[in-house]
């Protein structure tokens, strides 16, 4: 399962577990998760809630705070180990390379400042600007955004919910980082609202050419926009290959009921079952396949092979945590998918 | 037949601004004629300030009717004297809300608010008819095993099974319409579909009409016989589910629809419609409210509020372009 680095990886998640202290034992809520994203690109990471996507973002970021802690592996950015980075190294970077931009942009902003002041901050932590120089940069980054700039002086509240995202948005790109986490940022949006955001994103970065890590839950959101897609499941990465491949042609169990879970407003309208039963409890995850207990085409060998994360035959670039896919002996999933699809 | 609701005209406005004697007034919603039948689901769609929830406070009672009327089963909501009928109405119509972490009380087992409901609103049950009616609807929204999940705590439960029980309590009023204010915007995609089913199976099986409000217009299609799309506190489009969306006739619904993630379709979408805010509706001038988004807007929309025209017996829209009023003939 070893991904070979390319050379240009901006960021190269090696191997990474994230466990929670808990007083009946640690819960792994990452475990050994490999991501590479290149400069520029759009990798869209899904996943139920409950399955690390969050946990692998803070990762990443290196904000988890305790109880959570790095138990093994590496990020590496830009070539440096961010989790061994000395704090002082590693704030230098933040904001600066990669900023974050957090889920409800409702609450990520102080309510008693000004936006301009609240910019500000972010700049004067890096940067010994004058007055002037800081004006004109956060007048230039709410412009990016389409804001007009006299909301630099205007409190979070005078603010809609769609703006107050842009707004934040606005603000990672005080510096124009390498990287931008996102973690579910369109989630308080309403549908309209939304489509509008995931637009001005996908045309900003081609515009300034920084790479995204784009959390969500909801698999249809990202498909237009993400260049990659990365499907997690009970802490583990099930699938991971091209948005357009993983969505024409699901190769696992899991991605295809992620994907068959909400209507339509197109074609016929069919009775959904969405995904039955509810996501593991991680402190003690199931036997063999994770997905075991909720897969519908699972049968007795999941429950006691753990699968690993293969390459898939068909097209290399493509991976996939489903017995049907390993080198040596796969199970044949196809006959009980045309079963439970009529 | 008489619906089993009806609004007539119905105004809700709001006095905004920070002057102590501010006259501007917020129209939430603007006369407002919705019917609701038995055994029917009724979906609201509209974005975020579109007055939809407002909507909901006013069938619940929460707010005051500013003008216009409410009826119920041919009562006049006005009328209602006395605690005994608020009562009576509060049970045949309960509410089920967005937020299930925040709607439950956590230090509470999740039969609480169940019993507390039946005791209320049924105090011709008995200990142990109650006990009974508890189990039943707990079952009756996909919760198994009922006696295992109501000894549970709110804590104990995924965000799904808290809005499972959010249906339960309003089930066990024994109502006859359930207001349901984005019931699963808070929750997976993965799981929302079950939450739907468990909505469709209420009004198959136990004969309940259920207001579904929701800005996601794709889960309206899926669970709802007719649709209203709300823009600015106006209703701009209202029919069967089926033709209002196969063939919709208001460029907001048009812009509702193309918002819609889908893998299945190529992206489109009309940038400058979407990128522009839905407008505050403080002190309305006549007019389409729409217009300021409007791709296909003539000089008539700056003038002249548009009416619910009828496209065919059930399909109405709003639009002077679309579905112009017939012309008069003085």
């Amino acid at each position: 399962m070893s991904t070979q680095t390319p050379p240009d990886a901006l960021l190269d998640v090696r191997d990474l577990r994230i466990v929670y202290d808990s007083p009946r034992g640690p819960v792994e809520a990452c475990s050994g998760v490999n991501l590479t994203v290149r400069p520029g690109e759009f990798v869209g990471i899904v996943g139920e809630s409950g399955c690390g996507k969050s946990t692998l973002l803070f990762g990443i970021a290196q904000l988890h705070s305790a109880p959570a802690r790095i138990a093994g592996g590496e990020v590496l950015f830009r070539g440096k180990d961010l989790v061994t980075l000395p704090p002082k190294e590693l704030n230098d970077l933040r904001w600066r390379n990669l900023a974050v931009v957090m889920q409800s942009a409702m609450n990520a902003l102080n309510p008693v400042r000004t936006i301009g002041d609240q910019f500000k901050d972010a700049i004067l932590a890096h940067e010994k600007w004058t007055e002037e120089r800081i004006r004109e940069r956060s007048a230039e980054v709410l412009r990016l955004v389409a804001i007009d700039s006299v909301h630099l002086g205007s409190y979070p509240h005078q603010l809609s919910g769609g703006m107050r995202q842009r707004a934040m948005i606005a603000m990672a790109l005080l510096f124009t980082p390498d990287l931008i986490v996102m973690d579910e940022p369109t989630s308080a949006l309403d549908v309209v609202a939304q489509r509008s955001l995931m637009v001005q994103i996908k045309e900003l970065q081609q515009e300034l050419g920084f790479a995204v890590v784009f959390v969500t839950h909801d698999m249809s959101l990202v498909s237009h926009f993400s260049d990659r897609l990365l499907v997690m499941y009970a802490g583990q990465v099930v699938e991971f290959g091209p948005t357009r491949k993983v969505f024409d042609t699901p190769s696992h169990p899991y991605s295809k009921s992620l994907l068959e879970a909400f209507p339509s407003i197109r074609g016929p309208k069919v009775p959904l079952t969405g995904i039955p039963g509810d996501p593991p409890n991680l402190a003690n995850p199931p036997a063999g396949c994770r997905f075991h207990p909720r897969c519908p085409v699972a049968q007795d060998v999941c429950k006691t092979d753990v699968p690993d994360l293969y390459t898939l035959g068909a097209s290399a670039d493509v991976l996939s945590r489903c017995l049907a896919h390993r080198p040596n002996d796969p199970i044949d999933i196809s006959l009980a998918t045309e079963v439970t699809a009529s | 037949m008489t619906p089993l609701l009806e609004t007539k005209d119905l105004s809700r406005h709001f006095k905004v601004g920070s002057k102590l004697f501010s006259h501007q007034l917020l129209h939430a919603v603007d006369d407002v004629n919705l019917t609701i039948n038995e055994r029917e689901i009724v979906a609201l769609v509209g974005e975020s300030g579109s007055g939809k929830s407002t909507m909901a406070r006013l069938l619940a009672q929460v707010y005051k009717p500013t003008a216009g009327q409410i009826t119920f089963q041919g009562k006049d909501l006005a009328q209602l004297r006395g605690r005994r009928q608020q009562l009576q109405y509060r049970s045949d119509v309960p509410m089920v809300f967005q937020d299930p972490f925040a709607s439950l009380n956590p230090v509470y087992k999740v039969s609480h608010g169940i019993k507390r409901g039946l005791k209320l609103h049924r105090p011709e049950l008995d200990a142990s008819a109650r006990h009974e009616e508890l189990l039943r609807v707990v079952a009756a929204v996909g919760l198994n095993p009922p006696e295992e999940i109501i000894e549970r705590y709110p804590y104990e439960l995924s965000g799904g099974q808290r809005q499972r029980i959010g249906f339960a309590q309003a089930l066990a009023y024994r109502p006859k319409l359930i207001l349901a204010d984005e019931p699963v915007s808070m929750l997976d995609v993965s799981i929302r579909i079950g939450l739907l089913n468990v909505m469709a199976k209420l009004r198959d099986e136990e004969g309940v009409s259920i207001l579904y409000i929701t800005h996601d217009i794709a889960s309206a299609r899926y669970v709802s016989d007719r649709v209203m799309v709300m823009y600015g506190g106006h209703v701009v489009e209202s029919g069967p589910t089926e033709s209002v969306l196969s063939d919709p006739q208001h460029p907001y619904t048009q812009l509702l629809l193309s918002a819609v993630p889908d893998p299945r379709a190529p992206l489109e979408i009309s940038t400058e419609a979407a990128k522009a805010e839905p407008p505050a509706v403080i002190d309305p001038k006549p007019g389409c409210r729409f217009r300021a988004r409007c791709p296909i807007a003539v000089e008539q929309c700056a003038h002249v509020t548009p009416l619910l025209q009828p496209l065919d017996p059930q399909h109405k829209a709003a639009c002077h372009v679309t579905a112009p009023a017939p012309a008069l003939s003085s």
